[in-house]
């Protein structure tokens, strides 16, 4: 059904989430292939990215990309839409992943722990972390721009020590060991065999499903919901309230927008979906020290935000698949050059030329682990390099990947008149 | 900063219930202090200079933030890191006696009073500070004028992790030692024993303010100042802003290498050399640029010194709480000075309100 890209009768029309029957399409797809991704399927699996990231070894890396995925959502909430840039979310990730260590964990003599079920500790994760959001939003109404930010990075900090506190450790246990937290297991009360164990491989109607896989189904599904709920609040009263805010608080108040209302709104929801992803995290980690929750975690978010492009859903998906999944790249590609070097292969000479192997050769990239001095290991490049990508994303495209997407399909929208 | 002259301080704490509440805090952490200083005088001094000379570095990476922020408005998050660099050169230059990143022998370290040498590699290690201030302003925020502030602050946090690698990378195996020529050596005031460093960096802190009140009434510092009040009106008047923003990030970058060196210092570092937690110190002089405001260079002196005292105090009079507080609270007490400072005046003591219009 063809008509014309730009032309939208109605407000419902143009706030649709998916405005087109291409879009619609695409979409269902894209599910699809989600979900049959982790299978050794005859199909699918020759799609090229597919067969790659479904492999086993990469099911891990995919899952913690959307449990991130549920976390940037929030921030993006706060800090695209709503305009308060916090620093913070690792603080709510962390009370997030505590509440449901809290009510979720196995109690010793050391640590707190109910053992409730998950349909109890990840919503309550959620509502632990949004309390707390709650109590820190007052502040966010009173301090602007970057004097919030600055106390947020505050809360990082002081969040990270009261791990060490006597009355900390009870939650977050020992402070260089930290905690074992619940898993994904499904149970309906705390019966001893869980309705669905995570653990062990199962078959399900005609699959055969491993451990990672079924936690991969689960995190998917998650951050599927997540996304709804967040398209939904963005495109809805609330968000526009928050655009609003965002763009200029005080005529947002003239025209009746209660300032005080939306950002406490703000709060609670973006540390609601910081405390489901953080719980999420620390359950797939296992086990986690306080210190995890720190600035560079925070910093992660940002980074996504501004590499996908800020305010947008579709630049959140973008900019944490980007996020999560390049450093991973690198780490293949070094070791596939490291192999060219071995093998001699086409791309030898600059396998030779990146990476240093011995005393004598010269090359950035080291492939020893542990190298102090010049040149620096694939790990200590990736963590530069996400330094350098928000430096160059800043300077050459503020509006991120998401930016790049639109001026892409507006030159084939328009062709052959691009221009 | 122009003071609203209607009202005096003391009508204010009267006016709003926030500050009565500080204010009661401040009385009651005051009298406990007086308490304290009656009875073992010669701790509380000990204490005292301590806070200071701590108080002297906050002030000095204070200033550097202050310096950077009123002349370019940029919150600079990659202070910490800076700081650890010029730390770091000082050690390559004395530690190791090579030019950084060569192998050169440094001819400085065999001058014969071996205290003039250490001096003379501080000064190349500065004006390597100094460099790297200026190569990181024409790279990354010279083309960021015009940009919303926090797109610039942001950058400089990808700034900070970037730097932050190769600052690890250089400690990784071992800390590396600065060899500060006191060394951990001091005298006595009766019973209280005062460190050298602290002398030095109070000494240090009290040079760093003084220059940059003479600069600022020098004609490249009333440029700087015309270009913070207004950069399109200053360009307008033929002031070479971007000049401007080269001097105040290379001054910044100075600062912060001279806060990195005295932070490393013994007493004040535990173990005297450069390490991982060397750059935290930039974090904990957020809240002091934060309490003193933003855009005030005495607000950075008196936050840095209020944040140094705070976080002493508390680590000399509260130790016996560890239990509940938890190890190594200290570090935590200038964020949770901050934050109540702050919810009372939220543009800190001395900063100024941002005006806002629709």
């Amino acid at each position: 059904m063809f008509r014309r890209p730009n032309l939208y009768t109605s407000y419902e029309a143009e706030n649709k989430i998916f405005p087109t029957w291409t879009q619609r399409g695409l979409a269902a797809i894209a599910i699809i292939i989600l979900f049959l991704m982790p299978f050794d399927l005859p199909v699918i699996s020759q799609i090229p990215v597919v067969r790659f990231l479904g492999d086993s070894n990469w099911l891990r890396p995919v899952s913690t990309m959307f449990i991130i995925l549920v976390g940037a959502l929030g921030f993006n909430l706060l800090a695209g839409v709503a305009g308060q840039v916090s620093l913070g979310h690792a603080f709510f990730m962390g009370v997030g992943a505590y509440s449901a260590a809290f009510l979720g964990g196995e109690g010793t003599d050391a640590v707190f722990g109910m053992g409730l079920p998950i349909w109890i500790w990840l919503p309550g994760a959620g509502i632990g972390a949004a309390l707390v959001g709650m109590l820190i939003a007052p502040v966010a109404v009173k301090l602007r721009g970057l004097y919030l930010a600055i106390v947020t990075l505050g809360l990082v900090f002081i969040g990270i020590h009261m791990g060490n506190t006597s009355w900390g450790k009870k939650f977050a246990g020992d402070p260089g060991l930290g905690r074992s937290f619940p898993t994904f297991d499904i149970r309906l009360w705390k019966e001893e065999d869980p309705l669905v164990l995570m653990d062990d491989d199962s078959k399900w109607l005609w699959f055969e499903v491993s451990d990672n896989q079924k936690t991969y189904f689960f995190v998917l599904v998650i951050a599927i919901i997540a996304l709804i709920v967040a398209k939904n609040l963005a495109r809805s009263r609330t968000g526009r309230a928050l655009q609003a805010i965002r763009d200029r608080d005080i005529a947002a108040e003239v025209m009746g927008v209660s300032e005080f209302k939306y950002k406490v709104i703000a709060f609670a929801v973006s540390s609601f979906f910081a405390g489901v992803s953080g719980a999420m995290f620390a359950s797939l980690a296992g086990k986690l020290p306080a210190i995890e929750w720190d600035l560079f975690l925070s910093v992660e978010f940002v980074a996504i935000i501004l590499i996908g492009g800020a305010g947008t859903i579709a630049g959140t998906v973008m900019g944490t698949v980007f996020v999560i999944l390049l450093p991973l790249m690198i780490e293949e590609m070094t070791i596939w050059l490291s192999e060219q070097i071995d093998e001699g292969g086409f791309f030898s000479p600059i396998a030779n030329f990146l990476l240093t192997e011995g005393a004598d050769d010269f090359g950035p990239i080291s492939i020893a682990t542990q190298t102090p001095g010049w040149p620096l290991n694939v790990f200590d490049w990736n963590i530069a390099l996400y330094g350098l990508l928000i430096i160059v994303f800043l300077i050459f495209e503020p509006l991120g990947l998401y930016g790049i997407w639109i001026s892409i399909r507006n030159y084939w929208k328009g062709w052959p008149f691009s221009y | 900063m122009a003071e609203s002259s209607s009202s005096s301080p003391l009508a204010g704490i009267v006016k709003s219930p926030g500050l009565m509440v500080l204010a009661a805090i401040v009385a009651a952490a005051a009298v406990f202090l007086l308490l304290q200083a009656v009875n073992d005088p010669f701790t509380f001094l000990q204490a005292l200079m301590k806070s200071f000379g701590l108080g002297a570095v906050y002030a000095l990476i204070a200033l550097g933030f202050v310096l950077i922020f009123k002349a370019t408005q940029v919150v600079n998050f990659a202070q910490g890191a800076l700081a650890m660099t010029g730390a770091l050169f000082v050690s390559f230059m004395v530690a190791d006696g090579h030019i950084p990143f060569t192998t050169i022998p440094n001819p400085l370290v065999n001058i014969s009073p071996s205290w003039l040498g250490w001096f003379l590699s501080v000064l190349v290690a500065l004006a390597a500070a100094a460099i790297l201030g200026l190569i990181i302003e024409r790279l990354t925020i010279r083309p960021m004028v015009g940009e919303p502030l926090f797109s610039v602050a942001v950058l400089t946090l990808g700034l900070e992790i970037f730097l932050r690698v190769f600052n690890n990378d250089a400690v990784k195996i071992q800390f590396r030692s600065l060899e500060v020529p006191w060394g951990v050596s001091g005298f006595n005031i009766g019973e209280a024993f005062v460190a050298w460093s602290y002398v030095a960096s109070m000494i240090t802190a009290a040079v760093a303010f003084v220059a940059v009140f003479f600069f600022y009434r020098s004609r490249m510092g009333i440029a700087m100042r015309a270009v913070a009040y207004d950069q399109e009106a200053a360009m307008a008047q033929g002031i070479n802003v971007g000049r401007v923003f080269a001097i105040a990030w290379a001054a910044g970058a100075v600062l912060a290498a001279i806060g990195g060196i005295f932070a490393t210092q013994p007493p004040v570092a535990q173990t005297g050399a450069v390490q991982f937690e060397t750059q935290l110190i930039a974090f904990r002089t957020l809240p002091a640029v934060i309490l003193g405001g933003l855009d005030s260079v005495q607000g950075a002196l008196i936050g840095g010194l209020i944040i140094g005292f705070a976080e002493i105090m508390a680590g000399q009079y509260a130790s016996g709480q560890i239990d509940i507080l938890g190890a190594g609270y200290p570090l935590i007490v200038p964020y949770v000075v901050m934050i109540i400072g702050l919810l009372v005046r939220p543009y800190g003591l001395f900063g100024t309100p941002e005006i806002r219009r629709v």
